[in-house]
């Protein structure tokens, strides 16, 4: 008995003890302010599921970069243009859809592939870096989009044109109309983050290189490129958020994800990665994207008021980073 | 200590961290006006007595008296760099006007008076990042004194001091001394012991072997307390090198921090290394032998000239990575800021210059990396408790085995070795010495720089001496003295 309420204490202990710690906290008040059972029911985890996903996306980039001891305010402008772009590209140029998303992806690493240059090779701090490409591509988005929501209506012509068939695909729900399409994207996501981290020489690299970035380089790892690789990586996945988002709109909205940056990184921070790099991972970013998106659910189905909402989530970062820190 | 007053007096201290006993009944004094060494290896306990006599742990059992004031001096130093030495010195406790504002004037006039009682000559408004290390130690030092503090602990103050600026810092200590400071030291270094300790207390496994005066405690029976043996003292066997592995001609580096009119570090520097050779580089500080390892592992590129072969091709000297891959190695001087990544596990530090070899797809095989580094962990008697546990947890002896085993991972030819014993105990230093025997007979070319002359004189079968980045003397083993070299250092061509 106390052999098993030692492991216990350990189990709670230990980094990801502390974490989970957090999340079942949230699940405990959500169980207790339930509001009429609502909390209890499958369909409200899995709406706030399709809620955190394109966050939690964004969330999966953040943790790579932040592993790096670097920082990336990029992603939601990432998402933005991304979201344009790929609107564009399907409702009004017609392409086909896998081309489209194909083209964005790719477009997505390439912008995050220019921040990791510049960081890496050129040496500015990230958190200059990512904030001029934030704004720069938040520009770009307007430009491509001439300030318009890229939607099936066309103002040119005054036509509706049908909306493809591809936004509703990945806007649908799979296994018996249970699961979003886009919560098997987040996962997809960290699945990839994780496999990168963990089994990948660049996965190494990237701890390497947050933990030490000098010892990392006279061990002959090539900090300049793992820094290209790792903003790319989080510029891909602002870019599968992105379309996500313009699936779930229905539109490419040049202002859509203004403020994402700062949820993902609040979700890197609970889960306790540290923002001085060199720690930290997907597993604990998965904890963490839930975490928040317990709490928005269940200040949301207890008709919680926007500004209490605000107010009760900045408290509550605060407090489930405090929980988990090491004493 | 009787016919000197104690100032600080711990009597059957023990303490436990969880099932680990780190000190068991240990009885220790500072007398006013001594300087009281402190030894024993790494993981005798050395530092927690010290955090016991400053009050930052609790005792589990035992007593502390005698009110005196305790200030430890770090080894990483507590003072803020951009602020001046005044601003230093009276952090958090600035004299104010009447307003509330910070009396500037007062302030830097106290400072000046502070530093003169020390026999201080320095400005008081230069930011104390700009002071030398050994000048900034005497700042912090300065700071404790003024705080009212009477019993300084000093924790391996000259570990990161070039031999001038140690001996500066001896001085100082003498005048504490004069002064009636109590003076807790705390040291690996033989010699360093000898020229400043009154009595040295000797830690072995947390408990206490002995307190001597120093007359008392010739050299090797103060090893022979630290380590439970008598030490060996035979110089490594003479080897009898091959053909030459590494020529270096006419290699001349400039700073690469100095912007106009490039400063020279390395002046046109020629020699060879045989297989086999241990070849030792001697200098004081400034005298560009660790620049010249640096540059040799391309370091230094774009500051560097002259001609590099190994085994008759030309190397280039373009970055670390291009070196590793002509199988040059270099082992830093410093292991926290430019070798171990703190919060990876022994194994991961180990391989991360060899992890291509363990992924050649680019993903890593867990399995054949554990067995490459447990293999070369047990070689170097790593003692970790767990190798996936961060490496910062470890002692330093262990931490510079991780070092090494990754140098020794990448299987080099040329072995660059900048202070591979610093901050090692002796124990382990014995070890690392017989390692680098071992990998000279398998016919590497091995040079070494290291500020311990004892050391360097042990292991190298050649010293070439630098002085302000020329060679001043090359010394066959047979011909090499203490003397000599330092004479060759400071300047006195040979």
């Amino acid at each position: 008995m106390s052999a098993a309420l030692a492991r216990a204490r350990q189990v709670i202990a230990s980094p990801v003890g502390r974490v989970l710690l957090a999340l079942v906290l949230m699940l405990v008040i959500g169980v207790i302010f339930n509001a009429d059972g609502a909390f209890l029911r499958w369909t409200t985890h899995r709406d706030m599921l399709r809620q955190v996903s394109v966050w939690g996306m964004l969330a999966c980039g953040m943790t790579i970069v932040i592993v790096t001891g670097g920082i990336d305010l990029s992603v939601s402008s990432v998402l933005g243009a991304a979201a344009v772009a790929f609107s564009l590209l399907t409702i009004q140029e017609q392409w086909s859809p896998l081309v489209a998303i194909v083209l964005v992806i790719i477009g997505g690493a390439a912008v995050g592939a220019v921040s990791g240059v510049l960081v890496g090779r050129l040496k500015i701090q990230s958190f200059i870096v990512t904030l001029a490409a934030m704004v720069l591509l938040r520009g770009l988005a307007k430009y491509m989009s001439g300030g318009q929501k890229i939607s099936t209506y066309i103002q040119e012509t005054g036509q509706v044109v049908p909306l493809p068939p591809i936004f509703d695909r990945i806007d649908a729900r799979v296994f018996g109309d249970t699961v979003p399409v886009v919560v098997i994207v987040f996962l997809a996501c960290v699945v990839v983050t994780a496999f990168v981290l963990r089994k990948l020489r660049l996965g190494r690299y990237l701890y390497a290189t947050g933990g030490n970035a000098e010892a990392a380089r006279l061990s002959g790892v090539p900090v300049p490129r793992v820094l290209v690789l790792g903003y790319a990586l989080s510029g891909l996945f602002a870019a599968v958020a992105g379309i996500c988002q313009a699936a779930q709109e229905q539109q490419g909205d040049p202002e859509t994800g203004m403020g994402y940056e700062l949820q993902a990184i609040a979700m890197v921070v609970i889960g306790g990665t540290d923002l001085a790099g060199g720690r930290g991972g997907v597993a604990l970013t998965l904890v963490g994207v839930l975490t928040i998106g317990y709490l928005q659910k269940i200040l949301s189905i207890n008709a919680v008021g926007e500004a209490s909402r605000l107010m009760l989530t900045g408290a509550i970062i605060v407090c489930a980073v405090l929980l988990q820190r090491r004493k | 200590m009787s016919q000197a007053t104690s100032l600080l007096e711990a009597r059957g201290v023990s303490k436990s961290f969880g099932p680990n006993q780190v000190l068991r009944d240990v009885s220790f004094d500072v007398a006013a006006g001594e300087v009281h060494v402190l030894a024993g290896e790494n993981g005798a306990g050395k530092s927690t007595l010290l955090k016991i006599l400053t009050g930052d742990l609790a005792a589990d059992a035992g007593t502390l008296r005698g009110g005196a004031r305790v200030a430890m001096v770090h080894q990483e130093l507590s003072l803020i760099g951009p602020l001046t030495v005044a601003e230093n010195l009276f952090l958090a406790r600035e004299p104010r006007t009447r307003l509330g504002t910070v009396d500037d004037a007062r302030q830097r006039r106290e400072a000046r008076a502070l530093l003169a009682e020390l026999d201080l000559d320095l400005d008081v408004d230069e930011p104390v990042e700009e002071l030398p290390l050994s000048t900034q130690q005497l700042v912090e030092i300065a700071k404790a004194l003024a705080t009212g503090s009477t019993v300084l602990l000093l924790d391996e103050p000259t570990s990161a001091l070039p031999e001038p600026e140690a001996l500066r810092l001896f001085e100082r200590i003498d005048s504490l001394r004069r002064h009636g400071v109590g003076i807790v030291y705390v040291s690996h270094r033989m010699e360093e012991i000898y020229q400043v300790a009154d009595r040295i207390t000797v830690l072995r496994d947390g408990a206490l072997v002995g307190t001597a005066p120093v007359a008392e405690l010739p050299p090797a029976a103060l090893v022979e307390w630290m380590i439970g043996r008598p030490p060996s003292h035979e110089r490594r066997p003479s080897a009898s090198p091959g053909d030459v592995v590494l020529r270096v001609d006419h290699l001349t580096v400039t700073s690469p921090r100095a912007a106009a009119g490039a400063r020279v570090v390395v002046d046109d520097l020629s020699f060879a290394v045989r297989a086999g050779e241990i070849v030792g580089l001697a200098g004081l500080r400034g005298s560009g032998a660790s620049d010249v390892l640096h540059a040799l592992f391309g370091d230094r590129a774009g500051h560097t000239s002259g001609a590099v072969e190994v085994r008759g091709r030309r190397v280039e000297l373009r970055d670390p990575r291009h070196a590793l891959a002509r199988r040059f190695v270099l082992l830093t001087s410093d292991r926290k800021q430019k070798g171990l990544v703190p919060y990876m596990g022994s194994i991961d530090n180990a391989t991360l210059a060899t992890l291509p070899r363990f992924s050649p797809r680019g993903v890593v095989h867990r399995g054949e990396e554990v067995k490459a580094a447990g293999g070369v962990f047990r070689q170097l008697n790593l003692r970790a408790p767990s190798l996936a546990a961060p490496v910062r947890l470890l002692s330093g002896g262990n931490q510079q085995k991780v070092v090494l085993a990754r140098c020794l991972l990448s299987d080099p030819d040329v072995l660059l070795l900048d202070e591979p014993t610093r901050g090692v105990d002796i124990g382990a230093k014995e070890e690392i010495y017989e390692l680098l025997g071992q990998l000279a007979r398998k016919g590497l070319a091995i040079l070494l720089i290291t500020s311990e002359l004892p050391e360097l004189l042990r292991l190298s079968d050649r010293i070439l001496v630098l002085h302000r980045g020329r060679l001043t003397a090359e010394l066959e083993r047979a011909a090499a003295t203490q003397q000599r070299v330092l004479e060759a250092a400071l300047g006195a061509s040979a």
